[in-house]
């Protein structure tokens, strides 16, 4: 049998590689996608105190840490019974809307977008930040560059630090905002609606108005009938920061609505041999190997199944874009706001942009909200609450994300938890990859240089967040594609070189 | 990430260095470094711990192949958070998460091997150690920049060095950072002042203007070098030591216990047996559970004391 390595993510730290075995017809037999990392934050941080979370688990990534920022911080709010002031709560979320843009911004122009903007085809030396920036102009760059900056900026503002913040406490946020800062966010909430819309306008003109990059988009080699996951508001509408989580089978149907705190009820995780990684899936549904369709408990959370599972966006422009891309793919509306589910993954970029504009208008809606200003920001943690169990989950950019802490009469940790964002995606991303091999490997032939971006593509579109150095410069994935025979010789090696 | 927060300077550090020291693109040539001369490329930046027999492998082969390198950020430096692993066992490890886990589903039992016969073949893993190594335990390190992450600035600093080709501080220096603590840089007010006990941060609203550790806040700064610009302290939190230890300090934990030990109040000592001096600073102490996974939360794995001793 043969086997074709692809180790696409050699990197120092946060890995992927990928397995494809063929069969005798040179048929793609099996496809493996393995995590070969495993750091152990949910045994080491047993012992600590609890209140050092936010902290300590910001340094799972350096991507999304403020993600783990904040779902710590909400856990401890939950864990030791204390009910935020609303400014808190305010200034928890407008620093993380402000995270949000740049991280849907350094995933459409660094990481994904490039795919498109600079195109499926192009030499992948082109196919990063720096080739975006030649396609698009250096103005557009410096564009880009200046967002995810002025966005850091508010981040270390509220948070203390631009990339692993500090502020966040039980009950609360250890900072408040002044009129200056408050005054010097707003502008920049403005700013980022006008960067917002002008990348969706670049997605119009790139993608939608090319056919061929239509026909990809829409193509069945990115579509997969899962179940959709995301956090919705009271009015089931998108919400990153707080929710209930709304799960919808792939025909549209609400399966599940529960309280964060409820997630071990829903979901289990499933455990292979060959990765560090587990798979998270249904648990009533149950685990039926890597499949799609309503009998499998494979499910995704990305922005895609966010827009998926809700009733609309919050704000009125992000609105128009979400209803322009549910029309685009012909779904039927199922009432409330809420459409048939959207299964072609690459429209994933798309919701991210949506996404991108919804972050960027909540964040002026918080900016200008009077009650930002409010120097009441703790609420009193009572020491007798402080053993027990605390649940708390946001959306990250790749998905839900959950902290399950436990403590004891000392508030230290006994036990901890985490699901993290990608992790929810890993049995979509290993069945996106192997459904990409197989169309693109017959009769034990590769097809050139096509597979290697296409593969990329198939789970580059979740942005997988155990690539993180992968989405620093200069932004593209090393592919490396060895075939081998039965016997482990090496018959072709297929490089993307950078 | 962090160097991709130099904003606007990446393009300078693009003209300047084809990025070949970037981390990332010589993963991109991951081939072509192994068939490269040794000694080929100028700079690596390297990050991240020493975690797997895979990062072993890879901190040896870019050592070979590098002119210099440079330790960056904490993880590589001094091991940083996944160094707390060092007070459990490995098997500690695999027993929570694969074993004993709120939402598990794995009846047989299983947990991840370095080799698995599969129905098509075989797969592999590497090794996930029994301790976490930082890069200078693992090859000869020339530089290190220090902190989690390296603040923007103080990497750019170390670009801008580079670019305009000045001439390196002898090897072993720390680069991107000061040779004295944070308390250097940190612009609260110290007043010499004893503490009568510790706080939770949940338990005290810190005034905005003095020293937080005099206040009862278990600050690091004093035993954390300077360089970040003393940020947490900006937004009323406790520095919790990202950047490492000060210049010719050599174990963060040791450095912050004798401070600790100097400013606790214990009220009148003279008439005290020395039992009773430890007891009553036990009782200040003991109203902070972890104080070991606070002073070494970034430097376990590179510290003198090194994690929990007799692992079986």
């Amino acid at each position: 049998m043969k086997k074709i390595t692809i180790n696409p993510v050699t990197r120092l730290e946060g890995h992927a590689k990928i397995e494809i075995f063929l069969n005798d017809a040179g048929e793609v037999a099996n496809t493996y996608f393995q995590i070969p990392e495993l750091r152990g934050f949910e045994q080491f941080c047993v012992g600590r105190r609890a209140e050092e979370m936010p902290v300590i688990t910001n340094r799972i990534c350096g991507v999304c840490p403020e993600a783990h920022h904040m779902a710590a911080t909400k856990a401890l709010d939950a864990l030791f019974a204390v009910e935020p002031p609303p400014t808190a709560k305010k200034i928890r979320e407008l620093l993380y809307m402000a995270f949000f843009v740049t991280d849907h911004t350094t995933h459409f122009y660094a990481l994904g977008g490039p795919d498109f903007i600079i195109g499926p085809e192009a030499p992948a030396k082109e196919r990063n930040i720096l080739g975006v920036i030649n396609k698009v102009g250096l103005d557009i760059g410096k564009q880009v560059i200046a967002c995810r900056a002025r966005n850091h900026h508010v981040i270390q503002m509220l948070g203390g630090r631009g990339i692993h913040p500090s502020a966040g406490l039980p009950g609360g946020w250890s900072k408040a905002i002044n009129p200056e800062e408050r005054l010097e966010i707003e502008t920049i909430a403005r700013q980022n609606i006008e960067f917002a819309l002008f990348s969706l306008q670049i997605f119009a003109d790139i993608v939608l108005k090319n056919p061929a990059y239509l026909e990809l988009v829409t193509s069945d080699t990115f579509c997969h009938q899962t179940y959709s996951m995301g956090t919705v508001d009271p009015k089931g509408q998108v919400n990153f920061y707080d929710g209930m989580i709304r799960v919808v089978a792939p025909d549209g149907l609400e399966w599940l609505r529960y309280h964060p705190s409820q997630y071990a009820q829903h979901l289990a995780e499933h455990v292979e041999p060959w990765t560090y990684l587990k798979f998270p899936y249904l648990k009533q549904i149950g685990w039926h190997g890597f499949v799609d369709g309503p009998q499998s408990g494979v499910y995704t959370a990305t922005p895609l199944s966010r827009l998926n599972v809700s009733n609309g966006m919050p704000t009125p422009k992000a609105q128009e874009h979400f209803d322009q891309l549910f029309s685009t793919f012909g779904c039927q509306p199922l009432g409330n706001g809420r459409y048939q589910p959207i299964h072609h993954r690459l429209a994933t970029h798309w919701a991210r942009l949506i996404e991108l504009l919804y972050a960027s208008e909540r964040m002026l809606e918080l900016a200008t909200d009077p009650e930002i200003l409010s120097p009441d920001v703790r609420a009193k943690v009572k020491t007798e609450n402080i053993c027990g169990i605390g649940i708390g989950s946001v959306e990250a950019p790749r998905g839900t994300l959950t902290h399950h802490y436990e403590t004891d009469q000392q508030g230290v940790l006994t036990r901890v938890n985490l699901i993290v964002g990608t992790t929810n995606n890993y049995a979509p991303i290993c069945m996106s990859t192997k459904k990409a091999a197989e169309r693109l490997i017959h009769k034990g032939q590769v097809v050139g240089q096509g597979i290697l971006n296409q593969i990329e593509m198939a789970f580059r579109l979740y942005d997988p967040c155990f690539s993180c150095s992968t989405h620093s410069m200069p932004g593209h994935m090393p592919l490396i594609v060895t075939i081998r025979d039965p016997n482990g010789t090496v018959v072709d090696v297929l490089r993307r070189d950078g | 990430m962090a160097l991709v927060n130099i904003h606007e300077h990446i393009l300078d550090v693009a003209a300047a260095f084809d990025f070949f020291f970037c981390p990332c693109l010589l993963d991109t040539k991951y081939q072509e470094v192994e068939e490269m001369a040794d000694e080929t490329i100028a700079i690596t930046f390297f990050n991240g711990a020493i975690r797997s027999s895979e990062n072993e492998e890879m901190a040896h082969l870019l050592r070979r192949k590098s002119q210099l390198l440079i330790a960056f950020g904490s993880c590589a430096h001094a091991g940083c958070i996944p160094g707390l692993s060092h007070f459990s066992t490995r098997s500690d490890h695999f027993q929570t998460i694969y074993l004993d886990n709120p939402s598990l589903d794995n009846p047989t039992a299983i947990t991840p091997q370095t080799e698995v016969q599969v129905p098509e073949g075989i797969l592999t893993l590497p090794y996930f150690m029994d301790k976490v190594k930082t890069l200078g335990q693992v090859v000869e390190v020339d530089y290190t920049i220090p902190g989690c992450p390296p603040e923007a600035h103080q990497i750019w600093n170390v670009m801008d060095h580079l670019i305009e080709g000045r001439p390196l501080p002898p090897k072993g220096s720390v680069l991107g950072a000061g040779r004295s603590s944070v308390c250097n840089e940190c612009n609260r007010v110290i007043k010499d002042k004893k503490i009568k006990r510790l706080y939770r941060n949940y338990e005290l609203v810190p005034d905005a203007t003095s020293c937080l550790l005099e206040q009862g806040l278990l600050c690091m700064g004093s035993a954390t070098r300077d360089g970040c610009g003393g940020l947490c302290p900006m937004v009323n939190m406790p520095c919790t030591g990202c950047y490492g230890t000060p210049e010719g300090v050599l174990d963060q934990g040791a450095k912050m216990a004798s401070a600790l030990g100097s400013m606790l109040d214990i009220g009148e000592t003279r008439e005290l047996t020395e039992e009773s001096i430890t007891h009553r600073m036990d009782e200040i102490l003991n109203t902070m559970p972890d104080l070991a996974g606070t002073f070494y939360k970034y430097s376990l794995a590179g510290s003198i004391l090194g994690g929990r001793k007799a692992q079986t």
